[in-house]
């Protein structure tokens, strides 16, 4: 079996809130790998802690308030990222593991050409001369698909449309030829004929260069078309974890089987839909036992006191965090 | 057939293009938001309004509303020629027609508590007694699914669901026949957006309410519309019914939108036609039919790129503006 590439332990990143009203446990004991090539989704709704993952990754947490807890662990082949002096986090950050924001407005600076922008990453880890680094900003732009590059590459964000921008952002995050691409709802803020357009550039892009994709959305449907596994976190903890087609044939928990329920579809025939009842909790409140079972229809006594750990179904690959994996018969709704 | 009770012909909303700098220069030309849209709603009925982002989607919701001043077209309500009122008569119309807005989050005042938000409609339009308030906020707030205790909280204190209920109970407050829902659900998590479709279905029901739901998702309204029209730069290129639309689109705008859904399937077949290019400028419309740019239809011709399309029939209730609309896709 290969190794993995990005090996991630028990990670707890937890922010002191302000007016002292607790602490904020944002990740609560996070563990997954991310292997070569391959895409892995991470799933949730907003406040899951989705997000503060794949920053805390690359280190990019805000301290104070937030910090890191010790015994975090976050390997990239085979050295922890959390223990790396500055300097050689820098070798690593944008030049071995890159990332891509959601919002390509805010993410791109709006003084610099884009072409200053794509290359700076390429001049910065591989001391490309202005000449060579306009060549390759010139080169990722038509990789990335944008016609006219030779012009394109003076211009600056505000002349471009929503879609050009985050082909940038994925220009720039390429520019070195990263192993890991993490992309944090790369398509939420886009329309959907250019998520689609945005997307097909992932997957294209992604065959020719052979990285491996952390894919952070809150869309399963986009989860289902781009990922080969899935985590879905909730309450800052993984609940269930998955190949893509198993978590979509047979959800373990109930909070995945309850999301699946909820997303309206154009494939089926029109019904009601099925929510789950109240809201994710806050964060700095994270209820007892299992953090689900005030909206789980499922849910008796124990899961109100004792905490599930991540219990495997026997199938490879495919865990949840949930007592009904214990006890199945319980599976039927009061 | 009853007379509908929403009834919008050829709406046109320009936003008039503006000079440069200091007021020199030549003016820009103006911005056709909204370029001719005409659909009606019959009473109980919910109309889907689609389209992506510039599309005109939520400026016509607008324009009906008087929310904006039109810049041609007629509305009638209920027979009622919304634009040529005055401003009593105006006030009157405006208790009947109301609207949610997508973003909980700027649309109420985070220095008024839940119950000095509801109550402002009710005293304006002096629909409750002062001794009947409490009674009517409580009622109102339990008719969206909120504790009467949130009456003393804040925005701030509340989640997004908790707010759009707000914004729901704050529209519903005047007893409204028709109600815009601008993008209502987007802003909100998966499985908080179920519980507020549900919630409008719900109140639709027990209110024989008219909607126009403005939305960009396509699922999301397949959930709640009985007829759909899609917009694109302005216009309506497709209307139908919602099983028609859904099942046989017929303009092939619509038929790429919905390909380009992705489904929470991984078995689906990925059969998503990917347009190219992006939305034109609605400042600088392109000639013949507006999607011509970027079409993917085989049998694209120089016709397509000289002469616009008419909306038209091409099945019972089904209307679509595509040259190519009679032949099956």
């Amino acid at each position: 079996m290969t190794e993995p590439l990005l090996r991630v332990r028990d990670l707890k990143t937890y922010f002191v809130t302000e007016r002292g009203s607790g602490t904020a446990r944002a990740v609560d004991g996070v563990s997954f790998d991310l292997y070569p090539g391959e895409t892995l989704g991470l799933v949730g709704e907003s406040g899951c802690g989705k997000t503060v993952t794949s920053l805390s990754i690359l280190r990019l947490i805000p301290e104070p308030p937030g910090h890191i807890r010790a015994g975090s662990v976050i390997e990239f082949d085979g050295r922890n990222l959390l223990a790396l002096a500055a300097p050689d986090l820098r070798a690593i950050r944008g030049n071995q593991i890159a990332m891509i924001f959601q919002e390509p407005m805010t993410s791109l600076n709006p003084v610099f050409t884009v072409g200053d922008q794509i290359a700076e990453a390429a001049v910065i880890h591989q001391r490309l001369a202005r000449k060579a680094a306009r060549a390759r900003a010139i080169e990722m732009l038509t990789l990335v698909g944008i016609p006219d590059p030779e012009e394109r590459v003076d211009h600056y964000p505000h002349q471009l449309s929503g879609g050009m921008r985050q082909r940038v952002m994925i220009a720039m995050a390429l520019v070195c030829g990263p192993k890991v691409l993490i992309a944090d709802e790369p398509t939420t803020a886009l329309d959907v004929t250019i998520q689609a357009q945005i997307l097909e550039l992932l997957d294209r892009l992604q065959q020719e260069l052979g990285m491996a994709v952390l894919l952070i959305t809150h869309d399963l449907g986009v989860v289902a078309g781009q990922a080969d596994r899935v985590v879905v976190m909730y309450a800052g903890q993984v609940v269930e974890t998955a190949p893509t087609a198993a978590l979509f044939d047979r959800p373990l928990h109930p909070y995945t089987e309850g999301l699946m329920a909820a997303v309206p579809r154009i494939d089926a025939p029109r019904s009601r839909l099925v929510a789950i009842p109240g809201q994710v909790p806050a964060a700095t409140a994270w209820p007892s036992g299992c953090r689900f079972h005030p909206r789980c229809p499922y849910a008796w006594a124990k899961c109100t006191l004792e905490e599930p750990p991540l219990l495997d179904d026997g199938s490879t690959g495919h865990a949840a965090r949930c007592w009904l994996l214990q006890e199945p018969a319980r599976r039927t709704r009061a | 057939m009853t007379a509908p009770l929403v009834d919008v012909r050829d709406l046109v909303k320009h936003y008039p293009g503006e000079r440069g700098l200091l007021g020199l220069g030549r003016p820009r030309p103006a911005v056709r938001a909204v370029d001719g849209v005409s659909f009606a709603i019959a009473a109980g009925k919910t109309l889907g309004l689609v389209g992506e982002s510039g599309s005109g989607k939520s400026t016509v919701g607008r324009t009906i509303l008087r929310l904006q001043q039109a810049t041609a077209g007629r509305v009638l309500f209920d027979g009622a020629d919304v634009f040529a009122l005055g401003a009593t008569p105006l006030r009157a119309l405006r208790r009947r027609m109301q609207i949610v807005f997508q973003d909980p989050y700027s649309s109420l005042n985070p220095r008024m508590t839940v119950a000095q938000t509801l109550r402002e409609p009710l005293e304006i339009h002096s629909l409750a007694a002062p001794g009947e308030m409490d009674a009517r906020l409580r009622a109102l707030l339990n008719e969206v699914g909120l504790d009467p205790a949130f009456a003393d909280r804040y925005p701030h204190a509340l989640s997004g669901g908790q707010r759009q209920r707000v914004g729901i109970a704050r529209a519903l407050s005047v007893e409204p026949q028709f109600v815009v829902c601008d993008e209502p659900v987007s802003a909100l998590d998966v499985s908080v957006q179920a519980q507020v479709l549900n919630l409008l279905a719900d109140l639709q029901q027990k209110r024989r309410l008219t909607y126009l739901f403005i939305a960009h998702d396509l699922a999301v309204v397949r959930h709640i519309a009985d007829d759909v029209a899609v917009m694109y730069l302005g216009r309506i290129v497709e209307r139908a019914p919602a099983a028609a639309i859904y099942s046989a689109p017929r303009h092939p705008y619509t038929h790429a939108l919905l390909s380009a859904v992705p489904q929470p399937d991984p078995k689906a077949a990925k059969a998503r036609i990917v347009l190219a290019g992006d939305v034109p400028s609605p400042a600088h419309p392109p000639p013949g039919c507006p999607f011509h740019p970027r079409c993917p239809h085989p049998k694209k011709n120089e016709r397509c790129r000289t002469e616009v399309p008419a909306l038209r029939p091409v099945a019972t209730g089904h209307f679509a503006a595509c040259h190519f609309a009679e032949e099956p896709m």
